[in-house]
């Protein structure tokens, strides 16, 4: 059996940032690990070693900075990576997630999984659609928001926990092959052992422009571009205690007690 | 045409609230479209619920009596025959946990683009809306260069439309291929049960990721007696393992209202905040000034919890 785990590395913002143009300057980004493909892969990987001849194979769209983040897969337990990248991509307006799943669609024809495993969404553009836009593209049934997985690989089933709202889960079995939107505490994700570290470096992480999946720049345009952004308007009018933690914990510990919550 | 086609929510037998909330939003986009607002009832008692969403702005209900509960494959598939005999302009989808098992599929089925988690949604040239990006700290507007697009909604954004109205109701004979419907739901199951309800408390002191590490969670708790409170949390402290899921506020934990909220390290997730909006009074304290749980906060400390809870222990005793 062969699983692909979508896996994209995110910007997050630094508390103090600057917003050039349509985006946060790079210099207040930092980038890491998805958290929600964190749990995608570890969940690949422990299928992987709960089963015989299980091959996890990781995909990101992403440029040359994102090798760092791939190998954190690699050193997760994660066989081996692709990545997705042409200068062509630099210069698209927004990597909606048609395009992306228009370009993962071309890694699954030639990969041929029979599960896909990727995040319920990513921590700084949270669309949450791109792994129900591959499933519909491919012509794979899917699930979205996961946080049980029991796979039934002979009789070619998953049966999953969608997690709903207000402390809700839906049972659903699931045909494969199939894509998965993984939520967070579906698993413990594992902290990359040093020898993971080591082994993920000789591991293989292959290149391909968007010739090698036979598509082309045109398949990257979309109707969708960002025109602003900008920090929200604070509709907030909090009161700030000001001062040395003494000074502030001082003022709240009188607030608690105004407000009748605490005694005294 | 011009129309908006809005596509409602149930579950066990209820109408979710965000089914209200899209006429509200559907009804001001067709009104700047120039066109009028059709509602889509998918499954359940379809006529029970078409009377309740008789509301001021629906033009025309349509109701698909397919199966009781939400299957993906049905509202896919319905869905897209709905927006083929209606035509509209726009489809409204709630960006719920459902909507996100569907409403991609709808989009790439029909082939219009899809622009989710919509916060606000205007239309003058064009269609544009606006979403938020990196956990909430800034907002973006997105065009849309297409005829034809769908759009998620965020749920509890818009208020729900609550005056009574006369839409036409028609029964939609959607023709559901079965041979197609790879998915079924089996259950369902009702998790975060357990002594402690955080529903219940006055004082609820909440612990979110600045907490670092599980060894730090005794400070919390140090807090938590000192000030007779009860302790709940955001998710990662769940997912983590560190406190059962009982103690969880948010969207898929528990809706808390108590006097007095007080987020130590919570940065104010949207799916967060669904939970604790409603409190009576928010108090945050985060090294984050830009934090989004600031916006929301009625006092606010901005500094290390680890300085100022231990001083505000002391300060209590
Ligand atoms: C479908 C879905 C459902 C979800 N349901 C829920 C839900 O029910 N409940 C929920 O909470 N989340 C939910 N989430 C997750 C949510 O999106 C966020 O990931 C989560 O709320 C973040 O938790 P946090 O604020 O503790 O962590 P973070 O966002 O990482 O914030 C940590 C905060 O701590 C501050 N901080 C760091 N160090 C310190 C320090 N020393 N002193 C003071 N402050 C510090 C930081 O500035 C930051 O603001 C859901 C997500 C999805 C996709
Ligand atoms: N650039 C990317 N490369 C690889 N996978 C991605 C990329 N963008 C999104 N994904 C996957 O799709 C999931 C949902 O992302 P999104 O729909 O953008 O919120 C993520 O958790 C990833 O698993």
């Amino acid at each position: 059996m062969k699983i692909l785990v979508t896996v994209k590395e995110v910007a997050e913002a630094e508390d103090d940032f600057d917003i050039d143009g349509l985006d946060i300057d790079e210099r207040y980004l930092e980038f890491d690990l998805n958290e929600w493909d964190e749990y995608a892969i570890e969940e690949a990987v422990q299928i992987k070693e709960d089963g015989d001849d299980v091959e996890v194979v990781s995909v990101t769209i992403g440029p040359e900075r994102a090798e760092e983040t791939i190998r954190m897969g690699l050193a997760k337990g994660v066989d081996r990576a692709i990545r997705v990248w042409d200068d062509a991509f630099a210069d698209v307006g927004m990597l909606d997630p048609k395009t992306k799943a228009d370009v993962l669609s071309a890694v699954v024809e030639d990969e041929q999984p029979d599960l896909v495993l990727t995040g319920v969404q990513a921590g700084d553009d949270s669309f949450g659609a791109t792994g129900v836009t591959l499933a519909e593209t491919i012509d794979f049934e899917w699930g979205a928001v996961v946080n049980a997985l029991d796979l039934d690989a002979g009789a070619g089933v998953a049966s999953v926990h969608r997690e709903l709202e207000g402390g809700i889960e839906e049972l659903t079995d699931i045909e494969l092959p199939a894509v998965l939107t993984i939520q967070t505490g579906i698993n413990e994700p594992r902290y990359a052992s040093l020898r993971g570290i080591r082994q993920a470096q000789s591991k293989p992480l292959d290149l391909h422009e968007l010739d090698d999946l036979g598509l082309e720049e045109s398949d990257l345009e979309s109707p969708l571009s960002r025109t602003a952004m900008y920090e929200p308007e604070s509709e907030g009018d909090a009161t700030v205690f000001e001062g040395s933690a003494e000074e502030t914990a001082t003022e709240l510990a009188s607030l608690l007690r105004d407000v009748g919550v605490v005694e005294g | 045409m011009s129309d908006v086609l809005a596509i409602t929510e149930h579950r066990q037998g209820e109408l979710r609230d965000v089914s209200s909330e899209l006429v509200t939003v559907g009804s001001e986009l067709a009104a700047q479209q120039g066109g009028e607002l059709h509602l889509g009832i998918i499954g359940g008692d379809v006529d029970a619920f078409a009377e309740e969403l008789s509301l001021e702005g629906v033009e025309t209900i349509h109701t698909v009596d397919h199966g009781d509960e939400f299957n993906h494959d049905v509202y896919t598939q319905a869905t897209a025959q709905l927006f083929g005999d209606i035509d509209p302009t726009t489809l409204l989808l709630p960006n719920s946990v459902n909507g996100l098992d569907y409403a991609p599929a709808v989009a790439s089925e029909l082939d219009i683009p899809l622009v989710t988690d919509a916060i606000a949604i205007s239309r003058d040239d064009g269609l544009e809306v606006t979403r938020e990006m990196y956990g909430s700290k800034v907002e973006t507007t997105v065009a849309v260069d297409a005829e034809v697009a769908a759009v998620s909604v965020r749920p509890a954004e818009w208020e729900p439309t609550e005056a009574a109205g006369d839409p036409a109701i028609e029964s939609f004979d959607a023709d559901i291929d079965e041979d197609a419907v790879k998915s079924t739901v089996t259950g369902f199951e009702e998790v975060a049960g357990g002594d402690v309800d955080i529903s219940e408390a006055n004082f609820l002191i909440s612990i979110g990721r600045g907490i670092e590490e599980e060894d730090n969670l005794p400070l919390i708790e140090d807090l938590v007696e000192a000030t007779d409170a009860t302790l709940s949390s955001s998710r990662p402290i769940v997912d983590n393992g560190w406190l059962p899921k009982n103690r969880q506020v948010g969207q898929s934990g528990k809706v808390v209202t108590p006097d007095v909220y007080l987020a130590i390290g919570i940065s104010g997730a949207v799916q967060h905040v669904a939970g604790m909006k409603g409190s009576d009074t928010i108090v945050a304290i985060n090294t984050d000034p830009n934090a989004p749980i600031m916006d929301l906060a009625d006092y606010a400390i901005v500094d290390d919890l680890f300085d100022v809870v231990p001083a505000l222990i002391e300060a209590l005793e």
